[in-house]
């Protein structure tokens, strides 16, 4: 039994959130960790997210929406299936970023922050995701993509679609 | 703390330790400006314009942040200085729009003043400004997008201030923007602090915005007539075709006994004086229905007809019921007419609070009452009953900013669980009926009534408090009010403060509106003074309001003189009971008991007149001409007429100079005000105003003479300070005396008879009704 | 999967076990993990600050201030819980080194952790990882997990009669949050917004405790230093800038990657000799030395060492040694484009002159890189950026404004041939992706 009665999580979740908001020395640290969490399962930070968020770190829903809006990877809207997130910023824009943000938008058929029709790929434009040395980089979902050619790109967007991508631990 | 010595431009200053600079500056004369920093809110260092340059360090250091320190040689206007301030102007006016031509803040905006002050004019972007619409947030709070330039002075308003955290900054980078709770709305308390606090137009008034210019209004502070805590107002004033309107209240000054505060009432709740079903002509009952007459007409009627009762059944047929809204020269005057030309002690008023038992306890110990002011700075606070947040917002607003800023420790007993419980350093829910018996238990009786186990701990810390205020609500009447305040004077230095619930419900009980007591607790038997200077005084205490109604309702009751109350709803009583009395009532609106009344005379309210009111605590402060309307008169002028058309000399009334029709001419119109100028000047130059019989300051001169505990000083109070009343000595027990406590429980968004004529108010109950009740 | 490079000039301390397995906890132990932690009980907390003092080590977040002094800061008696915090936010463009400690030697950050929290008296630490880089916190949770069942955390540590206690920590996505203070927010649950300062972290920091706070690469130094003691720490690099440092090589260069070279390496060589050069032959137009924040230097100017004081004197900044590359196809206009977004995007928008700052700066540029510039904007751009420098709430506006200043003063004549409606002069370079071109 959770913590919250009637949560929207599943059972596994519930219990790790209730576990997550003992462990730090205030209930609010939980928060950020939360809401990801949270948006790993249900696809967005929706209202209904918001609302037990709120009540199980025990704050308003005013204050849960003031942090969403301040990080970048919180969303409120679902992102597609799988996020591709193209790092374009000066490391990786010297070694094609910006040209591998374009093979996606063609491959996908998709502009900057917009969702392909099936649902399957939504692409963003971000900014640097740690992985300069190893240009370009992407990112899908937590999964990160190094040392890309449109050649690699493409087969890691065929793994996608056909299930074979590499599933170690993350989402 | 220790004083620190430093130099701020070229000057030696002195300042305790720990002062932040920008304070000391200001206590100095010397204006650092800043949009973000607010006195008494937490610091942000967010604006950057209060930088200034310190000796030894090495950028520019923000003054909001930086305390005084010994030997600290600052600059605070260099070219260096001025260029940092004239650069953050230039990128706040970068997309800032510069809608100033219509924007409510114009004229009084900070930005614009700033922009005057650095010079930020020329433009050196041609990329467009940013457009987003104007949102409703609430019926009283618009919020303008563009014109923010996040201060986030709201946020802590709202917040840190008012305690109800409705505001948030969203987003980030240049998409932060202030949001609501409600996402697209606000759920709050409506106070309107959030636009008070606005340097700029983002935050904008419901009842104020695109009305008209700042500089075409006059701007007259004077006390809001709505609870008991007496807030300065400041009410924008307009000339119109009736006189001059009201269009704005607001906290402009922030020199009111209130300091930053106003509540949603005393900002918006202005407007039942524009309400369409204002009365401006006098009526008279003909053939069982009220018509219109002339002034001449209907005083004629009302003076004749109530000296024909007089004369044929006595004063004691007559019956007379005062207000809690009207001056204290009015009530005063209105007591004085009863006692002397009517002849009758039957008077009373809606009472709110039992401050007769009240004085009695005290016993003439004038040093333990609070002001107002009291309530901000008393290291401990017990609060028993009420619910300040709703009730008395002011006071609410002065303890949370006690807890906040002075640590201060407030002690709540209720038997309700009210917001300020969340400041309370301990807190206690007692059950509804065991107020009394609380007292016995803070007093030593264990056994008095059942508590929970923390009773012990609150009891423990309260009793070593060596500084108590203790603030009581109506749930303490009578005798228990006498073992409340036992109990606290066995506490060293405790202070006490009775709440009553309207603007001047503690004047129109200290004005003696009571059928036993004359002005300042006076008994009417034995009357001293009063006894030489009211002729042919009753000695016989009379009926009170409920007495009233009785003997009415036995046909006893000739006539019926009510001014400005509203007894026949607030009572609950049957008209029928009425139809063999004479009833001349003095309201803003046909109420029903102006609806059953034979004389019906509209009359001004407390923003239109001059007089002084005195608040719950006993702070009593003048009330300045703000609006006027074509058609009423005040109170004071109607009782004086209505004297003189009895056929009573007016003079013996009160004390003027010049004859009846020697009127000064100038309170009304665009010369509103100069009375009270005038009358100023005159004490200044130790002369009595006595200018005009419907001048009220020549009551004032009475009631400072005459009434014990009202001699304050004059000049303070004209000068628009709050001047603490004292209690009058040791008053002697009364006997069987009901203390006939009726509280009107207001809430934050209602205020008795008045509050239903303000629309702004009724207009954020039904925004604030929830949606599904439509479905029940 | 990043891949571990090496170079013979490589000094390796915090790298020695990249690549080796130490994820696991015994493996770690077996290439000598969890000593120092011993060591340091043992020795006590004075030893293990006077260690880190004789060491030298400067701090490797970017601002370079002495750790040991740092740690000494923390008051001995305290009301409140003292913390240890990590700062794994690695956000500065051109900056991966932390990616590669917490992928290849997790435990050196938990150990390094504990010393820290030891010396100061803290009982708790906090380890924190930007959102991205998810998958290394779950490597960093399973390790902080195996700590536990180890007895390397926990009650009674090795049965050395100390307690410590470690959480690792997500951040979402917010640069800002590698502001000290801002972290601290985070952590806190709140927005990442920065603290005014003072007090400062070592008084009042997270949760009202005293709090050291420390780059992930500092920490992981830790573990190494009392393994070889201060002194001999010291002596590595150059004078006061003792130790070695992970340089993260990006850009058009042969061989990119994060290298262990000592402190005060020179940076010519780094490009030439252990990053292999400048791919495809070109020639090299410009580096930026410590991540995006620092001024650039221009090809002419990088005969100089890699340490705090060094780069000082060359006008720029060592920061968080994000070594970026730049040949000669780029157009700095646009590079100078790149970086701003990049400061507009993560302002926080706390105070006036950055959120404003920032925005303005991007969108003169934007508009001046598509040809719509005027010659008043060049020096505007750099109107703006000094109006923001050492004005702002938190060093991210003079991060956005000292490479500014940098782009203009050094490639001014790039900004000039934008002007008047011309195309981008380099509009017609189509840049080659990835390893195509690294031969």
């Amino acid at each position: 039994m959770s913590a919250v009665a009637n949560t929207i999580f599943s059972p596994e979740l519930a219990a790790r959130f209730d576990k997550l908001v003992t462990i730090y020395p205030v209930r609010r640290s939980a928060l950020i960790p939360m809401l990801l969490y949270a948006q790993d399962e249900i696809g967005a930070v929706n209202d209904a997210v918001v609302s037990e968020c709120a009540l199980r770190v025990g704050i308003s829903e005013l204050e849960v929406r003031n942090v969403i809006s301040y990080y970048s990877l919180l969303h409120t809207k679902p992102h597609g299936r799988f996020h591709v997130q193209v790092c374009t910023n000066i490391s990786c824009m010297l070694r094609g970023g910006y040209e591998m943000l374009d093979h996606c938008k063609e491959r996908l058929g998709i502009d900057n922050k917009e969702t392909t029709a099936d649902g399957l790929f939504s692409l963003e434009e971000v900014e640097c995701i740690g992985a300069c040395c190893w240009a370009p980089a992407v990112q899908v979902n937590y999964a990160f993509y190094d040392n890309l050619t449109p050649e690699k790109m493409d087969a890691v967007l065929e793994s996608y679609k056909d299930g074979s991508y590499k599933k170690d631990g993350v989402k | 703390m220790a004083d620190v010595s430093f130099t701020v431009d070229g000057k030696k200053l002195t300042a305790p330790a720990g002062t932040l600079l920008i304070e000391a500056c200001r206590a100095a004369g010397i204006e650092i400006p800043a949009f973000c920093y607010y006195p008494g809110l937490s610091l942000q260092a967010a604006c950057r314009m209060c930088v200034v340059r310190i000796e030894k360090m090495p950028k520019l250091q923000t003054a909001c942040t930086t305390p005084v320190a010994e030997g600290m040689i600052v600059a605070t206007e260099t070219p260096e200085i001025a260029q940092a301030r004239k650069s953050t102007i230039e990128l706040l006016l970068g997309n800032h729009p510069l809608d100033c031509p219509v924007c409510d803040a114009g004229g009084e905006c900070e930005l614009q003043d700033m922009t005057f002050k650095y010079g930020a004019a020329e433009s050196n972007y041609t990329e467009i400004k940013q457009h987003r619409e104007e949102q409703q947030w609430s019926p009283v709070v618009f919020f303008d997008r563009p014109r923010c330039i996040l201060c986030y002075r709201c946020i802590r308003m709202c917040g840190e201030g008012m305690d109800v955290w409705a505001l948030g900054v969203q987003n980030r980078g240049v998409s932060s923007v202030i949001a609501p709770n409600g996402q697209d709305h606000l759920d709050c308390e409506e106070c309107g602090m959030c636009i008070d606090a606005c340097p700029v137009g983002a935050l904008t008034s419901g009842t104020y915005r695109y009305k008209t210019r700042p500089w075409e209004m006059n701007h007259v502070a004077t006390v809001c007539t709505h609870c008991g805590d007496g807030c300065t107002t400041t009410l924008g004033v307009r000339r119109s075709d009736d006189g001059s309107e009201i269009v704005r209240g607001d906290n402009r000054d922030k020199s009111g006994i209130n300091g930053d505060f106003l509540c949603i009432k005393g900002r918006y709740a202005f407007d039942f004086a524009n309400h369409e079903d204002r009365l401006s002509k006098p009526m008279i009952r003909e053939n069982g229905r009220l018509k219109e007459v002339s002034w001449e007409v209907a005083l004629d009627f009302a003076g004749k007809r109530l000296r024909t009762i007089r004369d044929a059944h006595g004063g004691k047929a007559i019956g007379v019921i005062g207000s809690n809204r009207t001056t204290n020269e009015e009530n005063y005057l209105l007591q004085k007419f009863a006692r002397t030309v009517l002849q009758t002690n039957n008077i009373d008023h809606h009472r709110t609070a039992d401050y007769v038992s009240f004085v009695r306890a005290l016993a003439g110990r004038s040093d333990r009452t609070a002001s107002l002011r009291d309530t901000s700075t008393a290291p401990a606070i017990l609060l028993l009953g009420n619910d300040p947040t709703e009730q008395h917002p002011a006071l609410a607003w002065n303890i949370r900013s006690n807890v906040r800023l002075n640590k201060a420790r407030l002690y709540v007993a209720n038997s309700n669980p009210i917001k300020l419980t969340r400041q309370a350093k301990a807190s206690i829910e007692i059950p509804q009926d065991g107020y009394a018996a609380f007292i016995s238990y803070l007093a030593g009786d264990n056994n008095a009534l059942t508590l929970p186990e923390a009773a012990a701990d609150f009891r423990a810390a309260l009793t070593k408090e060596e500084n108590l205020l203790i603030v009581f609500g109506s749930e303490y009447r009578g005798r228990d009010i006498e073992a409340l305040v036992k109990f606290g004077l066995s506490l060293p230095n405790a202070k006490f403060a009775a709440l009553g619930d309207y603007v001047n419900s503690r004047g129109a009980s200290d004005m003696g509106l009571l059928p036993d007591l004359l002005p300042g607790y006076v008994p009417v038997a034995n009357a001293g003074q009063f006894a030489t200077e009211y002729a042919g005084l009753p000695t016989e205490p009379g009926l009170d309001l409920v007495e009233m109604f009785d003997a009415a309702a036995a046909g006893n009751l000739g006539a019926l003189y009510v001014v400005g109350s509203n007894p026949v709803a607030r009572y609950g009583v049957h008209p029928d009971t009425l139809k063999n009395t004479f009833i001349v009532v003095q309201d803003m609106f046909l109420t029903e008991t102006a609806a059953v009344a034979d004389v019906v005379l509209p009359i001004a309210n407390l923003y239109e007149k001059a007089g002084s009111v005195t608040n719950t605590y006993g702070d009593q402060q003048m009330v300045k001409k703000a609006g006027d309307r074509a058609g009423v008169r005040t109170d004071f002028e109607l009782i004086v007429r209505l004297a003189d058309r009895m056929g009573y000399n007016p003079q013996g009334l009160v004390p003027f100079g010049k004859g009846l029709r020697a009127d000064s001419g100038q309170s009304r119109g665009a010369q509103s005000g100069e009375a009270d100028r005038h009358a100023v000047w005159l004490t200044a130059h130790d002369v009595e105003p006595k200018v005009s019989p419907f001048n009220p300051f020549a009551t004032l001169d009475e009631i400072a003479r005459l009434v014990p505990g009202y001699g304050v000083s004059r000049l303070n109070l004209l000068a628009g300070n709050d001047v603490a009343t004292k209690l009058p000595t040791a008053i002697p027990e009364l006997a069987t005396r009901k203390d006939l406590v009726f509280p009107s429980v207001d809430t934050l968004f209602t205020s008795g008879t008045l509050g239903r004529y303000s629309a702004k108010l009724n207009e954020v109950m039904e925004s604030h009704e929830p949606a599904e009740t439509a479905a029940d | 999967m990043p891949e571990v490079v090496s170079h013979p000039d490589e000094v390796k301390l915090l790298s020695k076990r990249f690549g080796m397995g130490a994820t696991d906890i015994d493996r770690y132990m077996e290439l000598g993990g969890y000593q120092s932690l011993r060591k340091a009980i043992e020795n006590g907390p004075e030893w293990v600050i006077n260690e880190m003092k004789a060491s030298g080590l400067r701090g490797r977040g970017g601002a370079g201030f002495p750790t040991g002094m740092k740690w000494s800061f923390v008051p001995k008696q305290s009301d409140r819980s003292k913390y240890v915090l990590v700062n794994g936010d690695e956000s500065e463009p051109g900056t991966c080194k932390d990616h590669m400690i917490f992928l290849h030697d997790p435990h050196s950050i938990i150990e390094g952790t504990i010393i820290a929290g030891l010396a100061i008296g803290s009982k708790m630490g906090f380890i924190y990882l930007r959102g991205e880089y998810r998958y290394l916190i779950q490597i960093m949770e399973k390790a902080i997990e195996q700590c536990y069942a180890k007895g390397i955390l926990g009650k009674n540590i090795m049965g050395l009669g100390f307690d410590y206690d470690c959480i690792s920590h997500t951040g979402a996505g917010a640069y800002e949050v590698g502001e000290e203070s801002a972290l601290m927010e985070s952590l806190e649950g709140k927005r990442g917004v920065p603290r005014i300062k003072p007090p400062f972290p070592a008084v009042v920091g997270l949760y009202g405790g005293p709090t050291v706070i420390n780059n992930a690469e500092t920490i992981a130094s830790v573990a190494p230093i009392l393994e070889m003691g201060g002194a001999e720490y010291a002596k590595i690099g150059t004078e006061r800038n003792g130790g070695t440092r992970l340089f993260g090589i990006s850009g058009h260069v042969n061989k990119p990657g994060v290298y262990e070279l000592p402190m005060g390496y020179n940076l010519k060589k780094m490009i030439y000799e252990v990053a292999g050069g400048i791919r495809g032959g070109k020639k090299l137009k410009a580096v930026v030395p410590g991540g995006s924040s620092c001024p650039v230097l221009k090809a002419d100017e990088i005969d100089v060492g890699m340490d705090f004081d060094q780069m000082g004197k060359a006008g720029t900044m060592l920061g968080s040694a994000g070594v970026v590359v730049i040949d000669e196809t780029v157009c700095m206009v646009e590079f100078a484009l790149r970086t701003i977004k990049f400061y507009q995007h993560e302002s926080c928008g706390w105070c006036i002159p950055c959120r404003e700052g920032t925005d303005w700066l991007k969108k003169t540029l934007t508009r001046f890189h598509a040809g719509g510039g005027v010659a008043k904007d060049i020096d505007n751009i750099k109107y703006l950026a000094e109006n923001m420098l050492g004005r702002t709430f938190c060093p991210l506006g003079d991060a956005a404004a000292m490479p500014t200043i940098g782009f203009i003063k050094k490639f001014r004549d790039e900004f000039e041939a934008h002007l008047d409606g011309r195309p981008c002069p380099y509009l017609h370079v189509k840049r080659p992706v990835g390893e195509l071109v690294s031969v």
